[in-house]
């Protein structure tokens, strides 16, 4: 998580098409959103479909179709069925889609706004932050079988907490000092609160185990209580950054560029980043922490969209949303009936995905 | 913080030390030297090793593979294991007891302090003179460090079942004086787990379980301990299809959805809470929500294997016992 801070200012990424010629690729706008709205529909409709219990497809369609107003299907699905399609898979898979979409969001403004492509929704403590106030939550016992919504209200307490302290330390004299001061005081933040962490975990061996399942993500507990937290969460976010998109781009011509563009970059970057990290802290407090998502997708939406935030900013959270689904599905079913951690799945293949993005473009260059 | 550190760095070449004395020790068949502060005990003549050691000390035991050398019945004994911590008062050593790890909360009486069995200080351990330490595991070389430091070790690992947990009481018996109480503890839990598998009428088909350990449906397997004491009712693991070839230790993941359809009679519940447990996604229309057979067992109880296991034993045979003939209604 250091390493980028070496280098604060690498060549502008911005796409010089899209603003000197905007008619031929903005061509290409429409035709890749609706690619990625299919890829979300088709990744939700396998996570309905699939899972560690075969259901016949026939039923489960049968089934979705009779939840239609004014619907009705024979569908011939048991009560067994019912509950898992209903209860369990649909909220999965709509909670898996707003993680994605919310993760790979935030990483596409995030990783616009430092222009620094090793950014991260985690870079500026969000994850330490979280995953202390889930320890302490696990460890004090408040996040127990009874718990309910301790756990997630905790991390989504510390992700906010460890923001702040990072936005707060990387002031100067009151005013905000530029992306690479934000950058260290994030890491400076994250490594304080991870040391915490593992003491407490030190101090309470008993809880390693709820701890580490919550590090690794997991959607396998959720259901609808946590997608009514989420869903607003995910609204907000996705309005604000996709109208924000075109502001990053215009950051990224620099502060000076910016500000005769009309574009005043100090509030302009505190509000992305505010609501990037508050959409990420909500994705945390429900799935724990799931890597990678908000690192890859971007750059696989940049392989086919080129670098205009217009464009990758909402194609992230389109393709973010199906990629996490297909996560979930891989995490319930390669060990059914047992689960695997979805940031197995994601790191699993999110890792070799990251260098070969990194040697195509590489390549390109 | 800083004390923390300095106990670590002022241990670390003690550790280093020891690590190195312990790589040049001998196999452990040989009878180890007895500790130094006990020279004069050890050159007494020894008793005939093949009578039952209940005669006293000096004693020699073969425990797990390793020689434990007592020149004296120990009246400084440390544990850093709940389980030992309850044998220990359970066969009538408590007395004896001048220690007990952070976890040991049971009995009242034990003589809990800071330390810890998961990452031991052996300054600290050592701190408490003791003439017996009690571990149920070995993290980062403890038992050697503390027999450099002289103290006898006797590791005592996690019992497989109840047999093996009944077992470690007769043990701890033998090694602490205690040898007829113990004897009593161990026969009279005996008959208490005997009439409570006959109090349970055989049933035709085997009913089902899990032993769910939190809300992501963690579950033990009839693999563990646990699972053994269930198998003692001829009850079936719905979970053991999870961890088939014992990749997860014996506790895998569930898959929520598996248990909607495994549909399980019974639902154990190591201090879980049988209300959250039926507000989880899709688990509020099981078989054993409805008939009321989700049990909240003391967390404690279930996770150790000292002598209140027995308890658990009953609960267990009093849930069984409410099961419907013949168990399996499946519609």
């Amino acid at each position: 998580m250091s390493a980028p801070v070496a280098a604060a200012r690498p060549p502008v990424t911005v796409d010089d098409r899209d603003r000197v010629a905007p008619p031929r690729p903005r061509d290409l706008t429409l035709p890749l959103v609706a690619l990625g709205l299919g890829a979300a529909v088709a990744a939700a409709l396998v996570g309905l479909l699939v899972g560690p219990i075969r259901l016949p497809v026939g039923a489960v369609v049968g089934a979705l179709v009779d939840r239609l107003p004014g619907a009705e299907v024979a569908h011939g699905l048991d009560a067994a069925g019912t509950t898992i399609l209903f209860e369990i898979r649909w909220p999965r898979v709509i909670l898996g889609l707003a993680v994605g979409a919310l993760l790979s969001g935030s990483g596409a403004a995030y990783q616009g706004v430092f222009r620094n492509p090793l950014a991260d929704p985690y870079l500026l403590g969000v994850a330490a932050g979280a995953g202390l106030g889930a320890t302490l939550a696990i460890v004090t016992g408040t996040a127990s079988l009874a718990g309910g919504f301790a756990l997630p209200a905790a991390a989504f307490v510390g992700a906010v907490l460890a923001v702040l302290a990072t936005a707060g330390l990387s002031l100067r004299r009151g005013r905000p000092s530029g992306p690479a001061a934000l950058i260290l005081a994030g890491v400076a933040v994250a490594a304080l609160l991870a040391a915490v962490q593992t003491y407490l975990l030190q101090r309470h061996a008993d809880s390693l185990r709820a701890v580490y399942g919550w590090l690794l993500g997991r959607l396998s507990t959720v259901g609808w209580a946590e997608v009514r937290l989420v869903l607003p969460v995910l609204i907000v976010t996705a309005v604000v950054l996709v109208l924000a998109a075109g502001r990053i781009d215009v950051l990224a011509v620099g502060d000076e560029e910016a500000t005769t563009l009309g574009v005043r970059p100090g509030p302009t970057r505190a509000a992305i980043l505010a609501v990037a990290s508050l959409a990420t802290a909500t994705a945390v407090a429900v799935s724990g922490l799931i890597g990678f998502v908000g690192l890859i997708v971007p750059h696989g939406v940049r392989l086919i969209a080129g670098t205009g935030n217009r464009r990758v900013v909402p194609l992230s959270m389109l393709f973010g949303a199906a990629f996490l689904t297909l996560a979930d599905v891989a995490a319930r079913t390669v060990q059914a009936p047992a689960e695997l951690p979805i940031g197995v799945i994601t790191a699993f293949v999110g890792a070799p995905a990251f260098l070969l993005i990194l040697r195509s473009q590489q390549g390109r260059a | 913080m800083r004390s923390i550190r300095s106990r670590l760095v002022a241990a670390a070449p003690a550790l280093a030390l020891a690590a190195l004395l312990a790589a040049c020790g001998g196999d452990a068949t040989t009878p180890e030297p007895a500790p130094p502060d006990a020279d004069a005990a050890a050159a007494a003549p020894e008793q005939d090793p093949d009578a039952e050691p209940a005669s006293g000390f000096p004693l020699e035991l073969e425990v797990a593979g390793r020689t434990l050398a007592l020149a004296a019945r120990p009246e400084r004994i440390v544990s850093l294991s709940p389980s030992t911590t309850e044998g220990l008062f359970a066969v009538g050593a408590g007395p004896q007891v001048v220690a007990v790890d952070e976890y040991s909360d049971f009995p009242a009486e034990a003589p809990t302090t800071d330390l810890s069995g998961f990452t031991p200080n052996v300054e600290a351990i050592v701190g408490y003179d003791p003439d017996l330490v009690i571990v149920s595991y070995d993290p980062g070389d403890l038992v050697a460090s503390l027999e450099t430091a002289g103290v006898p070790v006797l590791v005592l690992d996690a019992a497989v079942d109840l047999d093996g947990a009944l077992a470690q009481l007769g043990t701890l018996g033998t090694v602490t004086g205690n040898v007829a109480t113990a004897q009593d503890v161990v026969r009279s839990l005996e008959d208490r787990i005997e009439a409570a598998v006959a109090s349970v009428p055989p049933l035709d088909v085997p009913a089902t379980y899990v032993h769910v350990l939190d809300d992501a449906l963690f579950t033990a397997t009839s693999a563990t301990f646990i699972g053994s004491v269930y198998g003692r009712f001829g009850l079936e693991n719905a979970a053991d299809a999870a961890d088939p070839d014992g990749e997860a230790f014996g506790y895998p993941q569930l898959s929520a959805e598996y248990l909607v359809d495994a549909d399980p009679d019974l639902v154990f519940l190591p201090g879980g809470d049988a209300d959250a447990f039926a507000a989880l996604p899709g688990l509020g229309g099981l078989r054993a929500v409805a008939s009321d057979r989700v049990v909240e067992l003391a967390p404690d109880v279930a996770s150790r294997w000292g002598p209140r296991v027995v308890d658990f034993v009953e609960r267990v045979a009093a849930t069984v016992t409410t099961l419907p003939e013949p168990a399996a209604t499946t519609p």
